[in-house]
């Protein structure tokens, strides 16, 4: 049942919040386009972290790298954003790429701090440079779009219709034959080679879609702020964000870092107009934490054990039954 | 004998930094054969079988399968070619069932597209044959010890091999579970896969095995059956010293 459903569902939702976009406060837009945003981040995420069992801590510097090549061809060409989404996602899954190869020697603990340096690598470079405003920055002006009710109603809207796509190729991932091979992976490389699983070509499918799928999350966020600079592209609640919304949700299955974005992402957008903006990260480091320590499945196991301890009993009867039968 | 070998390692050496693991080390296996390979402790067994299975690549010599250079393979391979072997500490995907640990080598280690209930349903005849069937369903992380070495071997037998390549399977088990291994080790090679026994409980592995080769110190010091092997005196030498 739920197989079949995903894409109506998603069709449904799709048009029904583009719809609202013309009713609602633009608060509200712009709050959603957050959580989209993180929701993304935190799919791609998960593709390497959760279903691969690599560990990535350069979030940042795939979002930013994404935010870079916009910021690159906006000042070279300013060309459509139809060209600038997958020009991001090019660029940003090369980058996967490489990050890919270095699985071959680096592993656990290792090669996330590898993407760390990675992440601080693409900083310096990008604070160096002038061409994209160097430590100052670069603006960008976003046209007029007749059909929205606002530019950040339309960036919203493409943002939806994103986070669907990426949702849906992860969710394809997770039932598919390479989905099999990485969870293979992620419990024991050294069998899964020997089981006939080509590693390598997997880890590179997993981490250029994990890079691709940033760089498109980043893609868009110039043209949402109008201003880049890169503390805030490379901005630590970014990375935070990507790692502590599918642990929340569950990394075990696509459906855990939906969940996980959509908690934390409206926590944090709520706490940041009704509290305060610097409490944020507070929330996500004490949430992370609490999960971690007491639910480390996150939310999905809390309902995967919630119920098997409904069933619990069921299944001591029939486990009782069947010796009796043999 | 004019047939060619299953297996054929010339002169393999391998070296870690200035230690000789193996040196100059020539062995083969024919079709369908019961191998020993035996020696003492850090005599060179587990490196030997890493070259033949592609986790090690060997600096000299060749290691050829079935009339095929494979030297410089990877594994994965290596598998598909007809190589599978199981580990001597049992390494499960261990966040699946029984059953869905077979399902990976079913899935990867063959050309034929099956469907998910084809795999599930030739999962569960290798598990008959190994004596796990009434287990396919549970976690692998929790099963007994003599239990992962069944679901080594089960898995093993999953990538359909023609050599299979056991690393110590009956380490630490006792007498009657080494009988039970044993025993299924022998159904497996009656259906036609040649078996490389690396083993230190010499009972099963002269009780197995048609032909042993014995490794010291990196080098081969003997070769032949079972009872040429225990009246050799300088295989006696290598376990006993002088």
């Amino acid at each position: 049942m739920r197989v079949a459903s995903f894409w109506p569902v998603s069709a449904v939702l799709f048009v029904g919040v583009t719809a609202a976009t013309f009713f609602v406060n633009e608060y509200y837009v712009v709050a959603g386009y957050m959580v989209l945003q993180g929701l993304i981040m935190a799919t791609a995420w998960n593709i390497l972290g959760g279903f691969t069992g690599y560990v990535n801590f350069g979030s940042a510097g795939f979002f930013a790298l994404g935010a870079y090549t916009s910021v690159v061809l906006y000042t070279a060409i300013d060309p459509p954003l139809w060209v600038v989404i997958p020009a991001a996602a090019i660029v940003c899954g090369l980058l996967g790429l490489g990050a890919g190869y270095l699985t071959l020697r680096l592993r656990g603990v290792y090669f996330a701090i590898a993407t760390l340096a990675l992440a601080i690598v693409l900083e310096t470079l990008m604070v160096n440079w002038d061409y994209v405003g160097g430590a100052t920055g670069a603006f960008i002006i976003t046209p007029d779009v007749p059909l929205f009710a606002s530019y950040n109603a339309f960036l919203f809207v493409i943002m939806l219709a994103l986070a669907i796509g990426s949702v849906g190729l992860a969710r394809y991932l997770n039932h598919s034959r390479i989905g099999r091979g990485l969870t293979a992976i992620r419990d024991d490389e050294v069998a899964a080679e020997c089981a006939g699983v080509p590693t390598l070509r997997l880890k590179l499918i997993s981490t250029t879609i994990m890079g691709a799928m940033m760089g498109i999350a980043g893609s868009l966020y110039p043209y949402f702020v109008t201003f880049v600079e890169p503390l805030s592209a490379f901005n630590l609640i970014v990375a935070v964000n990507a790692i502590a919304m599918p642990m929340i949700g569950g990394t075990s299955s696509w459906i855990g870092p939906v969940i996980g974005a959509l908690l934390l992402g409206s926590v944090q957008e709520w706490t940041k107009v009704n509290i305060s903006s610097e409490l944020n990260l507070l929330i996500v480091g004490v949430l992370l934490v609490g999960f971690v320590a007491l639910a480390p499945r996150g939310i999905l196991g809390l309902a995967q054990d919630f119920r098997a301890r409904l069933r619990g009993p069921q299944k001591k009867e029939q486990g009782d039954d069947e010796p009796a039968a043999a | 004998m004019m047939s060619q070998p299953l297996l054929d390692v010339q002169g393999l050496s391998k070296h870690f930094g200035g230690f000789t693991a193996l040196d100059n080390v020539s062995l083969h296996v024919e079709p369908g054969e019961r191998f020993g390979l035996i020696g003492p402790n850090g005599s060179g067994k587990t490196t030997m079988i890493n070259c033949i299975s592609g986790a090690l690549i060997n600096e000299a010599g060749k290691v050829v399968f079935q009339g095929r250079d494979i030297t410089g393979l990877k594994p994965h391979q290596r598998t598909h070619l007809g190589i599978a072997r199981s580990f001597q500490l049992p390494r499960p995907f261990a966040s699946m069932t029984v059953l869905e640990n077979l399902c990976i080598p079913l899935e990867y280690a063959t050309d034929s597209r099956t469907t998910m209930a084809e795999r599930r349903a030739e999962g569960m005849q290798i598990l008959e044959l190994i004596g796990l069937a009434d287990k396919a369903e549970e976690h692998s992380g929790g099963l007994t010890q003599i239990d992962m070495r069944k679901l080594e071997l089960a898995r093993a037998m999953a990538a359909k091999p023609d050599l299979l390549i056991s690393d110590e399977a009956m380490a630490g088990l006792s007498g009657a579970e080494v009988n039970e291994i044993l025993g299924r080790l022998f159904t497996l090679n009656e259906r036609g896969v040649g078996v490389i026994m690396i083993e230190h409980v010499m009972k099963a592995v002269m009780q197995f095995s048609q032909r042993i080769v014995v490794l010291d110190a990196g080098k081969k010091i003997a070769e032949g059956t079972p009872d040429e092997i225990v009246s050799n005196p300088l295989v006696e030498k290598a376990y006993l010293g002088e």
